[in-house]
């Protein structure tokens, strides 16, 4: 097994071009490190990026912010004005692993690892993130609702990576918010994810939202019915239910040892009306 | 010469027992220098690695080693064909779950092992090894395996208790009560008939099975590992290996947990026949996926239960039937469930009836109060349901009906002074038992009860010149033996604890001693410790009467000194233990006490456990506010370690209750062999858990002491699933509570 630490993603794209047999990106490695330990996964090149220095970069840009797929999760957790403008998104990222995998697991890896309960992805998409894909024929901008394809799977072409994720501008009276329902209350993984993000006018009322769950599909699902249910509302008991009942008829979930079909359904309606509550509160709440 | 009374336990003033002083291995274990299993090295070792069977069951055809034995680096191959004959039933299973004879019982079985050059060397080698399978029908649960039609593991296995015409899985039947069920039934207001399940859960020690084997070419063997008990590796290894004990010698490592699971072999013989075969040290660490697939997780069960009370809280008559499943082979822990069940209770009519059932599972192994707590669960849910279903207090109605002494147990004897009353007594008195509840909280109350176990014990304990001590025993210290062995031996010879060291000795060092299970440590090593002192004391009183030279009669041993009896006897100063001993190769040599016994009269113990929970009706969690564990110890040696098995227990009963479970697909394998979807509670799911100690003085012990490490599993389940009962009104009879079953339950409703 060949091992490249490049220090630029020109550098990067390049290796990974002329890589012959299975290669891997490696970020945090807390996905991949613990696949390759249990057999999972043996590729035959690695490629680390976290030597290049731009993919350590949390950068403001056009009011939102780039984020390079060399942060951390403790690192977004530590920046005082992205947490500010996407609470949802830092506190799903930082729900991944442990305190020591926060210290090493990234945003882009959690989305490329294609796992279909990652956190930090129905986040993004609540977000309208926008991945910036770096390769061979150039870069090119993605929303990160695009890149997974199913579980482990992602619309990445050969010799293409994540090299950055872009959060959108955040109007005022804006907020979002992630949960996720575990069996225990740490070191887990979720049975469901839900996440909302909302901007209220001055009187209370939802002018937009985007609602995305996670954990109960092959890949992360953007729920547009549940986002009508809450914009024009005030969030009232009425606009709850119906993003309730969104969420629950759009969750196509499996069976499996982490939870039922039935369970999963359920849960992502409690969740997703949870959410929004909290994402109503960090908006400045009703007028 | 007039040494200290043994019946005086209950009045006895101790300076040393009942003091919490630091934990001997504290610092070794704080700072990584503690060696355990894994830790062990030895010049030119080789790495072991075990290839292990996909089927649940399948006949092995043939197994292929040519291109693992030609791969450069590759020392030794073993496979079933390697090892004896073994005639022993019991030994026979235990080898045929080290590595699989004819056919693979389980996914995870072992098949085959080599021993290469490195681990990356080893694993390739595994690859290499073609084993033709024929794939067989299976079965995993407990009471698919009953089915008369039922896939059957062992045809014509079944002992001479098990009725014809019953399934071929069903290996013994199990009998115990006394009385007249139907009449004791016909009295009450109410008979609750329930059926209740459990699944298997492991014992989730952290340190995963390892051990280096080194056997030399004159047949000499020496094996380092990480068990609970030392001389039973030897015995079996040498018992599978076709090995006089004598000759091989092994070396407990510090042990990283427990629990009952290290009380059997898996990869060690194993590693001797790789070492034997390669003529170099064989070292062999078990993956956490190997440690779930194929040490020994405890039994599922299904259990029906029926009871019978009066609408004043009287119980007329209990029965209940069990059936456990333990996995490939026969030996599950159904005997000790059918004698629990009831134990807690006097009552006039009671009997059960256990199954001993064989599954396409891991061979199951000891968990702390095997077979226990399952049968508890059944049992105290079902005198919860029927207490709360008369409008009566749950915790007055086992008051009403707790076994006290002189009541003559569910399994037979009469039970001398026991502590179920006092620890009820003590729970009613608890603020927590009257504290408030809030909306969606509720709460539960359980008793539990252990046996406990002496059994075989040597220890061996030796003045050195200068007057400190030092203790051998040859139990794996897992719940601070150590500590309180140097207790108990300062508190007998009268001097400072920092003045004696506890060290495991090796097979070669000692006699023979059981494991370290049974609760038996505290009680049967601490006995032989303080004997094996006493003998010292007299061996010191000897010396000292001889330089005074009066008559050994003469003296007194009187805090840490010789002194004599009487003034009559002359005018001597006192002689302490470090002058003795000073002088000691002048009067005679060195001085030793050792104590050889097999110990009887380990006390029972009972407690009792109050859980407060809150449920999120939404989505089925089940979160624990507030625990208490109330036990009798006998005597709390040392009151932090008594402290930590209750809290130990009760956490390990909580995850049993909530979440953890082994899961078995459609295709008859585990699906979650890792800590992430086998779900033991991580801190920040637990409240501190608070403990009263309560000493009942066990009049079989010099100080009273009562094992203590078991009986704190027991109660948990129930008392869990009694309070998620109080705060939902549903009653879950399936465990574990998980969120989508009880989620579910309550949308039922």
């Amino acid at each position: 097994m060949q091992y490249i630490s490049p220090t630029t993603v020109d550098e990067a794209v390049h290796a990974l071009s002329s890589a012959t047999g299975a290669c891997r990106i490696l970020a945090g490695g807390t996905d991949l490190l613990v696949q390759m330990r249990a057999g999972m996964k043996r590729p035959d090149t690695l490629l680390d990026i976290k030597r290049i220095d731009a993919l350590h970069q949390i950068t403001a840009e056009d009011g939102g912010w780039r984020i390079g797929a060399a942060v951390s999760g403790a690192e977004m957790g530590e920046h005082a004005a992205l947490v500010s403008d996407w609470p949802g998104v830092v506190e799903a990222v930082n729900l991944i692993g442990s305190t020591q995998i926060q210290g090493r697991a990234t945003m882009a890896g959690n989305l490329c690892n294609a796992s279909p309960a990652a956190d930090s992805v129905p986040a993004l998409v609540a977000a309208n993130a926008v991945a910036r894909v770096v390769g061979p024929h150039g870069q090119r901008d993605v929303a990160v609702l695009d890149i997974p394809s199913g579980p482990g799977k992602t619309t990445l072409e050969p010799g293409e990576f994540v090299a950055s994720t872009y959060l959108p501008a955040r109007g005022a009276r804006s907020a979002d918010a992630y949960l996720r329902f575990i069996p225990r209350t740490e070191m887990d993984i979720a049975v469901v994810g839900a996440a909302v993000s909302l901007t209220l006018d001055a009187d209370g009322i939802c002018t937009a939202a985007r609602v995305a769950l996670g954990a109960v599909a092959p890949k992360v699902l953007l729920v547009e019915a549940a986002a009508r249910a809450l914009i024009g509302s005030r969030l009232d008991a009425p606009a709850l239910d119906a993003l309730a009942e969104a969420c629950s008829a759009a969750a196509k979930p499996i069976a499996d040892k982490r939870g039922t079909v039935e369970f999963r359904t359920q849960v992502a309606g409690v969740l997703a009306r949870r959410a929004t509550l909290i994402a109503q509160t960090r908006a400045g709440g009703p007028a | 010469m007039a040494l200290d009374n043994k019946t005086d336990a209950g009045k006895r003033q101790f300076k040393i027992v009942g003091t919490r002083p630091l934990r001997p291995d504290g610092v070794d274990k704080v700072t990584g220098r503690a060696r355990f299993g894994a830790d062990m090295s030895a010049p030119g070792m080789l790495v072991g690695a075990v290839l292990r069977s996909p089927h649940p069951h399948a006949q092995i055809r043939s197994i292929d080693t040519t291109r693992a034995r030609a791969l450069p680096g590759v020392h030794a191959v073993v496979t079933r064909a390697d090892f004896p004959t073994v005639d022993d039933a019991a030994i026979a299973d235990i080898l045929d779950n080290c590595m699989a004879g004819d056919k693979a019982l389980y996914d995870g079985h072992a098949v085959a092992a080599v021993a290469a050059a490195s681990g990356a060397v080893a694993r390739h080698a595994l690859e290499l090894i073609a084993v033709d399978y024929a794939p067989l029908p299976f079965v995993t649960d407990v009471d698919a395996a009953m089915k008369p039609d039922a896939p059957a593991l062992h045809p014509s296995r079944a002992d001479e208790t098990v009725p014809p015409g019953l399934s071929a899985n069903v290996m013994a039947r199990h009998q115990f009560g006394h009385g007249d069920i139907e009449a004791g039934l016909a009295a009450a207001d109410r008979v609750l008939e329930r059926s209740y399940r459990t699944e298997a859960t492991h014992q989730g020690y952290i340190e995963p099975h390892a051990c280096l084997a080194s056997v030399g070419p004159d047949g000499k063997a020496d094996l380092w590992c990480c068990t609970q008990g030392q001389y039973m590796v030897r015995n079996t290894c040498a018992a599978i290996l076709g090995m006089e004990q004598g000759s091989l010698r092994v070396t407990p490592s510090e042990i990283g947990g427990g629990f009952g699971g290290k009380t059997t072999v898996f990869l060690e013989p194993v590693a001797l026949l790789l070492s034997k075969k390669a003529g170099r040290p064989v070292k062999m660490v078990m993956s956490r996926d190997e440690v779930f697939r194929a040490s020994g997780p405890t039994a599922s069960t299904s259990i029906d239960v029926r009871i019978g009370m009066t609408k004043d809280g009287r119980i007329t008559a209990g029965f209940a039937e069990l059936r456990y499943q333990g996995g490939a082979y026969p030996g599950s822990p159904v005997d000790m469930g059918s004698m629990s069940a009831f134990a807690p209770y006097d009552l006039e009519h009671v009997k059960t009836i256990g199954w001993d059932v064989v599954t396409n599972r891991p061979k199951q192994a000891a968990y702390r109060a095997p077979g226990a707590p399952m049968a508890a669960f059944a049992v105290e849910s079902a005198i919860d349901e029927l207490a709360r279903g008369f409008g009566l207090d749950p915790l007055e109605v086992r008051l009403k009906n707790a076994a006290r002494e002189g009541t003559r147990a569910s399994y037979g004897p009469t039970f001398p002074a026991i502590g179920l009353e006092a620890t009820l007594r003590a729970a009613k008195d608890h603020p927590h038992w009257s504290a408030p509840l809030g909306p969606n909280q509720g709460r539960g109350v359980a008793c539990g009860f252990w046996f406990n176990f002496g059994g075989d014990t040597c220890v061996s304990l030796n003045i050195t010149p200068d007057g400190t001590v030092t203790v051998s025993e040859g139990n794996p210290d897992i719940g601070g033996s150590r500590a309180s062995m140097s207790m108990m031996a300062a508190e007998e010879l009268g001097i400072p604890y920092e003045k004696v060291r506890t060290i495991i000795a090796d097979t070669g060092s000692l006699g023979q001693n059981d494991v370290t299970d049974g609760s038996r440590v505290t009680f049967a090593v601490g006995l032989a410790t303080i004997e094996a002192a006493r003998a010292a004391k007299r061996e010191m009183c000897k010396r000292a009467a001889q330089v005074w030279g009066i008559d050994a009669d003469a003296v007194i041993w009187e805090d840490g000194a010789v002194r004599p009896v009487s003034p009559n006897a002359g005018k001597h100063p006192p002689m302490t233990l470090a002058e003795i001993a000073a002088i000691a190769s002048n009067t005679g040599g060195p001085i030793a006490g050792h104590c050889e016994v097999n110990a009887e009269g380990a006390g029972v113990s009972f407690g009792t456990h109050i859980a407060d929970t809150e449920v999120d009706p939404e989505t089925g969690a089940v979160k624990i506010l507030r625990y208490t564990v109330l036990q009798d110890a006998g005597k709390a040696v040392h009151p932090d370690y008594v402290e930590g098995q209750f809290q130990g227990g009760a956490v390990q009963g909580i995850g049993w209750a909530l979440n953890e479970e082994y899961i078995y697909g459609d295709d008859g394998r585990l699906q979650n062999a890792g800590f992430l979807d086998y779900r033991i509670p991580v801190a920040s799911d637990l409240p501190m858990i608070d403990t009263v100690i309560l000493e009942i003085p066990n009049p079989g012990h010099p100080y009273g002491v009562r094992g203590v490490g078991e009986t704190p599993i027991v109660p948990p389940l129930a008392a869990v699933a009694n309070a998620v009962s109080h705060a939902t009104g549903v009653r879950l009879t399936h465990l574990p509570i998980s969120p989508p079953r009880l989620l579910a339950a309550i949308r039922a409703k």
